[in-house]
């Protein structure tokens, strides 16, 4: 698997380091957020087949963490995004 | 059809006879429209559970699902040992368990499965993984399961080629279970798909769930490729698409599909007589009785279901294996191959009952599933037969992450490429 670092180009999987699932938004800190809320968002995956949005940091490269777009079925990359940016999209979205 | 007994005297008879006489080992059953108990997933769990529905509850009204050919899941495609070396008392009763089941196997589902007991040996490298070991075997020796701290003498004695004096790693001793071992996976299969279809289970192959019926909130029924199949329980024994086939109950579950990668050398003469993993690094080698060098490593540690892992991971578990016993170096290796794991988001398994009356879970098995097989069908039959768990595996619940209850051995926390 190679990943389009939108940094440093195309470069082999190895020089990143996998976190997971880039769908559970976090909850909001205190507040009446509910433990099931919490337990959802620690615990709880949608395991697809097929394309996964995912988080990966690019530990031996420009040290950014990205949103991978992959397939799980093929292992095929569609792309890669800072995660930054779409932390800002999200949040900016209703 | 064949025998139903095998012994000495069914082996002479069909020696002498060009073994013409042995008939298929099961039925190949086709799916009657209603049963008591399904089971979907027809490996080693899903096969074991139905077998002791029939043979300790005198459930056989059971039928296994299975969407490709016995054993052409995890169960066909791993390292193949067993042992019960765990730490946490939620585990450790559950895997003595299953050890003691694999003891009694053969003459219980009279079946050879080559059950070995050839050891398994835990290298430690520091003084720190020596005290961990220590920990570990004494808690083990607690639930009076054997266990033996060697030192670095006695490991010479039993690998005198490994590579001791490594400058970084150097072998200061091992934690042995003499009692641990390895089993021929593809017969464990075969076996329990056997007895279980002796006592009258349907062992349906090629017939893919595709929805899960639920009615008033109980599950009453399958939609699979070969039709509706009505059944007053359901159990879900699916391993690596657990998350898949529970998304039909509309259920998520803290589960991420994960691929190990196993290898399998050419044969060379006897050289490992027993189970060896290395403690510097993830690596552990076990030679078979064809005398193929058989290992693995860690999983490569991203989602995937496709079934196949990538180099990196080959280089990695290569490299563990040179700096354990140099020795093997120049053998070369014919086949890899890998299997989707159920990571679970503490290490440990789960079998429950779902909120879905009627509905039973049993995944989460990372990927030491295999040394389980005897005492997860023996605990799920129990728990789908009588509706509450069996006592060694109380521990193993689906409620666990929210009520904080986590089992996890390597204290790595919900993030299940790493346990």
């Amino acid at each position: 698997m190679r990943i389009p670092c939108p940094h440093c180009g195309e470069r082999g999987f190895q020089e990143f380091a996998y976190y997971g699932d880039a769908g559970p938004k976090r909850p909001a800190h205190g507040g009446d957020t509910g433990e099931d809320v919490w337990f959802d968002y620690v615990y709880l995956r949608d395991n697809p087949a097929g394309p996964h949005e995912e988080l990966w940091y690019h530990a031996a490269g420009c040290r950014t963490w990205l949103v991978v777009t992959r397939n799980t079925l093929t292992h095929e990359v569609a792309g890669a995004r800072p995660a930054r940016d779409v932390a800002l999209e999200r949040s900016a979205a209703p | 059809m064949g025998y139903d007994r095998y012994s000495v005297f069914s082996l002479l008879r069909e020696s002498l006879r060009g073994h013409a006489g042995w008939g298929p080992a099961w039925r190949d059953a086709a799916p009657r429209p209603a049963y008591d108990v399904v089971i979907v997933g027809g490996g080693g769990h899903g096969l074991s559970t139905a077998y002791y529905l029939a043979s300790q509850h005198g459930i056989t009204n059971v039928a296994v699902v299975e969407r490709g050919y016995i054993g052409s899941g995890n169960v066909g495609r791993n390292t193949t040992i067993i042992r019960s070396n765990y730490l946490l008392p939620g585990n450790i009763p559950f895997y003595e368990h299953s050890l003691k089941l694999w003891e009694g196997l053969e003459q219980d589902i009279n079946y050879n499965a080559m059950v070995s007991q050839r050891g398994v040996l835990n290298l430690f490298h520091t003084d720190a993984q020596r005290d961990a070991y220590a920990r570990r075997g004494n808690a083990m020796r607690l639930h009076g399961i054997d266990a033996e701290l060697l030192d670095r003498a006695a490991v010479r004695r039993m690998l005198p080629y490994a590579d001791f004096d490594n400058a970084r790693f150097p072998i200061h001793g091992g934690l042995l279970q003499r009692r641990g071992g390895t089993v021929r996976h593809d017969a464990v299969a075969w076996g329990y798909a056997r007895a279980a279809d002796r006592r009258g289970v349907d062992v349906i192959q090629h017939c893919e769930v595709t929805g899960i019926t639920v009615e008033n909130g109980r599950a009453v029924g399958l939609q699979t490729t070969r039709g509706t199949i009505r059944a007053k329980k359901v159990g879900l024994a699916c391993a690596g698409n657990s998350s898949r086939v529970a998304a039909m109950a509309g259920l998520r579950l803290p589960i991420e599909s994960h691929v190990l990668q196993a290898f399998v050398s050419e044969g060379i003469k006897p050289l490992i007589d027993c189970v060896v993993t290395y403690g510097a690094g993830h690596f552990y080698i076990s030679q078979s009785d064809k005398g193929g060098l058989v290992f693995g490593g860690d999983i490569d540690g991203y989602n995937s279901y496709a079934w196949r892992g990538n180099l990196p991971t080959v280089e990695d578990v290569c490299e563990g294996g040179m700096a354990l016993m140099p020795i093997i170096g120049r053998v070369r290796i014919t086949r890899s191959w890998g299997g989707l794991m159920d990571m679970s988001m503490d290490g440990s398994p789960i079998i429950d009952r779902t909120p879905i009356e009627g509905l039973y879970l049993n995944c989460g098995w990372c990927y030491g599933g295999f040394k389980a097989t005897p005492a997860s069908g023996w605990c799920f039959a129990h728990l789908i037969a009588q509706d509450a768990p069996y006592p060694v595996a109380a521990a193993l619940r689906l409620d666990r992450f929210a009520t904080g209850r986590l089992v996890d051995e390597k204290g790595v926390g919900a993030q299940p490429n790493l346990h």
